[in-house]
């Protein structure tokens, strides 16, 4: 069911990662990101693994929870993994399956390869599980403030980053509803050709953009009632202020790519 | 006291719309008291909710005009002080919440207005407060129930401070339990802090509550009084579409076999009380 | 008597071995006969919805059986996918699954997917329409720019079209003004004398549910608590006022008579009745005197 995905999902807690200023979070999530595609020798993987498990352990949200939210791309993490294990040539055969022949560094850069998209998807949901969409975006939008000065409308880009992440389970359970919806009246989505089962959906996506703009009609009506208009000058009901914490999360992930860069540069 | 709104002479036509016989609203003259709880009840098409629309420059009228606490709505300069003198909440709880964390979306007015960060924390939980929902400030909307959303909309209205709330169809898509606990926020605010309520519905049981009752066909009011007073006109009702609650019903069919009935009771205990002289005293 | 559906024992749980599992259903056992109409009331979250959407197959029940003139719909893919248009389904605020191009089509999605001939479509078509008290001209329309009312008509004649032998409708006159109310409920009642069919209404109203329904049955927290006619369940309005439904307004008025010592029918629940009762009981005490 389309209501079990869990990826960008926001699970509410008080745990110390939960805490964290937001703008830390997005810089250390970045600067992360940065070090795991610096990162070559596994001494480098095996820092990045850890810290992400001291993360994990620190946000107080069952590990099986971020398993979950993995599911869905299981099998383009295996597809990836398997493509590097059978296309790459190099340090001599381990296995022979028919005509396809296993090299050492088909398997390692295998390996690499899924431990990579792993740390990517995991340090990913460890952000969006333990931070707010709104402050996510309030982040984005502090952080991205000096592009204002360039007269980029950031401030409008993130309004409607919320109300996307806002309208997501809305939609959600609107489509599930006119799923069910279409098949009482005995719509069929699952057997036929391509084109025949892309003609299915047609039943499910009008509905959807007919209700989509409706809902954009009486939500703008809305905005307008409680004065959201061009011009003004917002003011916040949470004011972001870094603590000490947030501090140190920023210098040790600025710290933690220059660490990086370093082993890769003594080939560590 | 002196009235909030006043509506002189209003008609009211869609702009795009070029046949005259579409005419919503036809001459309305209506004077909305300060601390008043009026409903507004009338069939699909009878105009209500155009009306409504009046009230805070979503619309401004063909002819005529409104009057807000001694402001035009067809005055830019003064669009922003209306709408946060007369608050609106709508039918669809789910498409004017525009956050996903109460207490965010009851801030996002008072930040539109740009009122200092210390104040939006005040105004929220104070908000949040009146109408009960305090303890749900860190929920995702759309977890809620539908009466508790609906609920967050009206906090999210209260956040401006306004003094009146126009609640158009609020109660229109809830259940039973959910219409409770509007017309509870509504009393509750109109008493406790003497908030203007405008109700818009369509349900007698909801308008009956309200302290004045103004009923609309065909974009023209038909009947303003008390409750009671209204509903007594059972035939003027009838004419016009509309149902009376089944106490009033019961009560005008005895009367009309001859039994010496008074149609202006409401609720079950009195009309139960009534009914039960009666057989004491045959 | 035959049951057209029987639920076996069924239990409903949602997102098992998560979190947020929740049981919906929890044994329930329910018959419901042919040419019926059955009223099912409850609050929002009550189990009520969860188990519409068993007996034409949407959900799978997580145990216990359903089945359809004495056949477990499970038991076969076959009579699985027929089962939808045994039962025909109509959600709430139906009018947001439109999609077709004129109310035309629309109804006619349907009796397609059944597979029927193009004439036959047709003649299910213009019934339909005459069901649901629409005119014919509307046929060519766009269901989009009709007004709320008849696009709630229009979904409905589309579920109709299938004519099936169970037409189950969820909250069908919410957000209606008192006269469409009327109307809808009188074009159900149509079908359902017509056609021998069965009725199943899942409503908020009591007074509804009470004026159109043979038998009620009343769900809480995903049990059957209290079922039968009105007037065996309207016995019970203390129960039904805790369980935050309440009675119609008349048989508060008519409860709350009687337990002033009023010689009344504490179980009435339309003017009408109400009417009777009282006035009886005012010929009685007048005689006594």
């Amino acid at each position: 069911m389309l209501r079990n995905i869990t990826l960008g999902q926001y699970f509410p807690g008080t745990s110390i990662v939960h805490r964290l200023d937001p703008r830390a979070k997005l810089i250390a999530s970045f600067c992360y990101i940065i070090a795991i595609f610096t990162a070559k020798h596994y001494i480098s993987y095996g820092i990045l693994i850890a810290l992400l498990f001291v993360g994990i352990a620190l946000s107080s949200i069952r590990f099986s929870v971020f398993v979950k939210g993995l599911k869905p791309v299981v099998i383009i993490i295996c597809f990836t993994a398997i493509m590097n294990l059978f296309f790459t040539k190099g340090g001599g055969i381990i296995y022979t399956i028919g005509a396809i022949n296993i090299y050492y560094d088909g398997l390692l850069r295998a390996i690499f390869m899924m431990l990579r998209v792993l740390m990517l998807l995991l340090s990913t949901l460890l952000l969006t599980y333990t931070t707010s969409p709104l402050m996510l975006t309030d982040g984005l939008d502090y952080i991205l403030a000096p592009l204002k000065k360039l007269k980029v409308p950031v401030h409008d880009f993130t309004m409607i980053m919320s109300i996307a992440l806002r309208f997501i389970p809305t939609l959600i359970q609107e489509t599930e509803k006119i799923i069910s919806a279409q098949k009482a009246r005995g719509a069929d989505f699952d057997s036929g050709n391509l084109l025949r089962r892309a003609k299915a959906l047609v039943p499910i996506l009008i509905p959807l953009f007919v209700s989509a703009f409706r809902r954009a009609d009486e939500l703008a009506v809305a905005m307008d009632c409680r004065c959201y208009h061009e011009g003004m000058q917002r003011t916040r009901l949470r004011v972001l202020k870094y603590t000490n914490i947030d501090i140190a999360l920023i210098s040790l992930s600025l710290c933690l790519c220059v660490l990086i860069g370093t082993l890769r540069y003594f080939g560590l | 006291m002196s009235p909030i709104i006043q509506i002189k002479d209003v008609s009211f036509v869609y702009p795009d719309e070029t046949d005259p016989d579409k005419t919503v609203l036809q001459n309305i003259n209506l004077s909305i008291e300060e601390g008043s709880f009026v409903a507004i009840l009338g069939h699909n098409g009878s105009g209500k909710s155009t009306l409504a629309k009046l009230f805070n420059g979503i619309h401004i009228p063909s002819k005529g005009s409104i009057i807000v606490d001694g402001m035009d709505t067809r005055d830019e300069k003064h669009l922003f002080t209306i709408r946060n003198t007369v608050g609106m909440v709508f039918q669809n709880p789910d498409n004017q919440i525009v956050a996903s964390v109460v207490e965010e979306d009851v801030a996002f007015a008072p930040e539109n207005m740009g009122i200092p960060s210390p104040e939006i924390r005040e105004r929220v939980d104070e908000a949040l407060r009146m109408v009960g929902m305090y303890d749900f400030r860190l929920h995702a909307p759309h977890l809620l129930s539908g009466g508790q959303k609906q609920r967050v909309a009206v906090a999210s209205v209260i956040a401006m401070r306004p003094r009146c709330i126009v609640l158009d169809e609020s109660t229109a898509m809830l259940d039973p339990v959910g219409r409770k606990e509007i017309m509870e926020t509504a009393i509750h605010l109109n008493k406790a802090y003497g908030m203007t309520i405008i109700l818009i519905t369509h349900h007698m049981d909801e308008a009956a509550l309200a302290d004045r009752l103004i009923v609309m066909t065909e974009g023209d009011v038909i009947s303003d009084d008390t409750p009671q007073a209204v509903f007594s006109q059972v035939e003027t009702l009838k004419k016009a579409g509309l149902t009376v609650p089944d106490t009033v019903k019961l009560l005008y069919e005895l009367q009309e076999l001859g039994i010496n009935t008074s149609l202006d009771t409401l609720s079950t205990d009195d009309c139960a009380k009534q009914l039960f002289t009666i057989l004491r005293n045959a | 008597m035959e049951p057209i559906i029987r639920i076996n024992n069924l239990t409903h749980t949602y997102s098992i071995n998560t979190p947020f599992e929740r049981t919906a259903l929890d044994a329930i056992n329910l018959d419901i006969y042919q040419g019926e109409y059955l009223g099912i009331i409850g609050q929002t979250g009550s189990g009520k919805s969860t188990l519409i959407q068993h007996l034409n197959g949407l959900l799978k029940p997580t145990s216990g059986s359903i089945l359809f003139d004495g056949q477990d719909i499970w038991s076969s893919p076959a009579l699985q996918r027929n089962i939808r248009f045994q039962v025909g389904l109509v959600f709430q605020f139906p009018e947001y699954q439109l999609f077709e191009e004129t109310v035309y089509k629309d109804i006619a999605f349907g009796p397609r997917n059944m597979g029927l001939t193009d004439e036959e479509i047709d003649s299910r078509i213009r019934r339909s329409m005459q069901f649901v008290g629409l005119s014919e001209e509307l046929l060519d329309r766009s269901p989009f720019d009709l007004s709320g009312g008849q696009k709630r008509r229009v979904a409905i004649a589309g579920v109709i079209a299938m004519e099936p032998k169970v037409l189950i409708l969820d909250e069908p006159t919410a957000g209606l003004d008192p006269a469409s109310v009327e109307s809808l409920l009188e074009n159900i009642n149509t079908y359902h004398e017509s056609n021998d069919a069965t009725v199943i209404v899942v409503s908020h109203s009591m007074e509804e549910i009470a004026r159109t329904a043979d038998r009620m049955v009343v769900f809480r927290e995903g049990k059957i608590p209290l079922s039968g006619t009105a007037q065996e369940v309207f016995i019970h309005s203390e129960m039904l006022t805790k369980m935050g439904l309440g009675v119609p307004q008349i048989t508060s008025v008519f409860s709350h008579l009687y337990k002033m010592g009023a010689p009344v029918d504490p179980a009435v629940y339309t003017v009408a009745q109400a009417k009777d009762s009282f006035l009886t009981a005012l010929a009685n005490q007048r005689e006594a005197e």
